[in-house]
């Protein structure tokens, strides 16, 4: 395999986890509900997963506990913001200090612990070809799971009579429930399906990507994850884009520090955080003024009775 | 399950004043939950984190130090969300004014400046925390940018900026390689209050209350305010500039944070460090809440929630309880107090009102 080739493979697995909390949290936001607790989600998730996967000695038992772990954050969540109608910004705020607090206390006796690597796929002849083989053929469940999961959740808010409510409870939730729409519950399933998914890429980041536990893995993930639903206009297929365009920043960093570029490392690690904010601003030059925000996000409704 | 929400027409006063407390209350018992199905008692939690602190004359001076950056970030933040923005980036502000501020006690280390140095650091300091501040608010203001996300990208840079500073350029070439600066002379030294350990700071924070209180309830700035967070149709009819509020209220808070920074570093730490924060800026937030955004609810809100900072100190000595238990407790208690508050506030009636914006 070629240095460029391996360079490739990394992009890959460190634009995953984003497109995946992305993902989740797009879906949550099309639905009218702002939550900025994606951070302390895949902290836990991550925590939960890996401390699951050890204790058990097993990656299936890891994953389906760091889902469940970002779910169960999401249903709090939920819990605060449409069942209280409590501001959303500020609960989001709460759940990531929680969630980043919570996975420390529960990750703590798995530091230093490490688990194996994950078989990649591997399809005799297919994986082999030189050049594409490996980048198309042999990368781990998960890179491909993330890439259906882009085109499920393209496919359920373009196509779908269910994805069509979603959106119109986002764009104008008194109408929709003047419409009869459930409001409220649909904005539970969405918000449970962003914690499934923030859940997941948390695992992902302790069981494939670093295969250890450390408190902060997470390390602002989860709010890239945010920029990327607004950079990406709420769209699954710009989010894939984005995702990858960020996973590359990533790694070419990293790339960076590695090969002793003269450079201050502190001013690479710092590339991903400014190149976000860069390309926030860049893309409201492009097309002015948040455009794409459903309606209704960050809004807390009380149904009329 | 169905929960339904009936927005109150009255919410009584008494209920607006005891929601934060019963908001405390409930985050305390929640927190000796997890303490329980961690395998220690919540009985010697309790008293390692509250009965201990308190009743120890050490440990109230310690609290009052823990308090004093609570105090000043958190009444800068409250001039953000009474207008409703959202700058939580107040850690990266405390670190910009630490950073500004301590520039000048190592550009006079070793010099004879007099007694000028530490006012002038104070100023620095509250400089370079308002223009940090004001990053994400002339984003907003200029090209509609979400100044959530970009104040919260500013804490990494902050931090990293510093870490570099620290183990590079600024690095005491006679500390043995450890990350740190050389220690600030005395003149770059905030003067302590007496023989203990409260420095200067204490009396900042107290003023700041003060300030903070005439400001909003006297002065046609702080009407400005509430208008445009609670009613921002209103405020554009009334012919006030929203993107003058969002600047100053950011130059406000992430100046408040910056003087916090440097008040910490020279009255406190006595030199620069890769991390001089226990993350102070975000727990601002909750104190913030916890004080119903309000100066003198505040300045109660910082005293309680130093309390968590110190007895989580004793409680990683004391009962091998990680830090990370205080970090969740605080954002437990904020989920707690916003819930509070969504049980006794207005706010409600008035979005369902709106409609969808």
């Amino acid at each position: 395999m070629t240095a460029f080739e391996a360079i490739l493979l990394t992009i890959v697995t460190a634009s995953t986890p984003l497109l995946i909390a992305a993902m989740g949290e797009l879906v949550a936001e099309r639905s009218g509900v702002l939550n900025l607790g994606v951070e302390g989600m895949m902290a836990m998730g991550a925590a939960c997963g890996f401390a699951a996967a050890v204790t058990f000695d097993s990656t299936i038992i890891g994953i389906a506990v760091g889902v469940l772990a970002g779910t169960a954050m999401a249903g709090l969540f939920a819990l605060a913001v449409l069942g209280l109608a409590a501001n959303q910004v500020g609960s989001g705020l709460a759940l990531t200090i929680f969630g980043l607090g919570l996975s420390g206390l529960i990750g703590a006796p798995f530091v230093g612990a490490r688990r194996d690597p994950v078989s990649p796929l591997a399809i005799p002849g297919l994986t082999d070809l030189p050049g594409v083989g490996r980048l198309m053929f042999g990368q781990d469940a998960f890179v491909y799971f993330s890439l259906a999961l882009t085109v499920a959740v393209a496919l359920f808010l373009g196509r779908s009579r269910s994805g069509l409510t979603l959106r119109a409870i986002g764009e104008n939730h008194a109408s929709a429930h003047a419409l009869g729409l459930p409001v409220l519950r649909t904005r539970l399933l969405a918000l449970l399906f962003g914690g499934a998914c923030a859940g997941l890429a948390g695992v992902y980041l302790s069981l494939i990507y670093t295969r250890f536990w450390s408190p902060g893995m997470t390390a602002g993930r989860g709010w890239i994850a945010l920029a990327l639903v607004v950079f990406a206009a709420w769209r699954p297929a710009y989010a894939l884009i984005g995702a990858y365009l960020f996973g590359t920043a990533t790694v070419l960093q990293l790339h960076a520090q590695a090969g002793q570029i003269g450079l201050p490392a502190q001013l690479l690690s710092a590339a991903p955080y400014v190149a976000t904010i860069l390309a926030l601003v860049l893309l409201s030059l492009g097309r002015g003024r948040a455009i794409g925000a459903p309606g209704s996000l960050g809004q807390p409704f009380v149904p009329e009775r | 399950m169905r929960l339904e929400l009936t927005p109150r027409l009255d919410p009584s006063p008494l209920a607006r004043v005891l929601a934060p407390i019963a908001a405390f209350m409930v985050a305390f018992v929640l927190a000796g939950g997890v303490v329980w199905l961690l395998g220690r008692s919540p009985l010697a939690a309790l008293q390692v984190y509250v009965i201990g602190p308190l009743s120890d004359p050490w440990a109230l001076q310690e609290l009052v130090v823990k308090a004093t950056p609570l105090a000043l970030i958190a009444l800068g933040l409250s001039y953000c969300f009474r207008a409703n923005l959202w700058n939580i980036g107040a850690e990266g502000q405390y670190v910009m004014g630490a950073v500004l501020g301590g520039w000048l006690a190592l550009a006079t280390h070793g010099t004879d400046a007099g007694p000028w140095v530490w006012p002038a650091m104070l100023l620095l300091g509250v400089l370079g925390g308002a223009l940090y501040g004001l990053l994400p608010a002339m984003l907003r203001v200029r090209f509609g940018v979400s100044e959530i996300l970009v104040s919260l990208m500013l804490v990494y840079v902050a931090q990293l900026t510093l870490d570099y500073l620290v183990r590079g350029p600024w690095r005491d070439p006679k500390g043995f390689n450890f990350p740190q600066s050389v220690t600030f002379d005395p003149a770059a030294t905030l003067p302590l209050l007496g023989a203990g350990r409260i420095h200067l700071g204490a009396v900042f924070a107290v003023l700041a209350v003060l300030a903070t209180a005439f400001v909003l309830g006297r002065t046609l700035f702080g009407y400005r305010l509430r208008v445009t967070g609670e009613a921002p149709r209103a405020a554009r009819f009334g012919g006030f500039d929203s993107g003058a509020t969002t600047l100053a209220v950011f130059a406000i808070s992430g100046g408040l944070a910056g003087l916090a920074g440097i008040v910490e570093v020279s009255g406190q730490i006595g030199q620069l460090q890769p991390t001089i924060s226990p993350g102070y800026g975000f727990t601002a937030i909750t104190v913030a809440f916890l004080g119903r955004l309000h100066p003198f609810g505040i300045l109660a809100a910082s005293l309680a929630v130093g309390l968590t900072f110190i007895g989580g100190e004793s409680a990683q000595i004391l009962l091998k309880l990680p830090l990370d238990l205080t970090t969740a407790f605080q954002g437990l208690l904020l989920l707690c107090v916003l819930c509070a508050d969504a049980l006794v506030s207005y706010r409600l009636r008035l979005v369902r009102r709106g409609g969808g914006s």
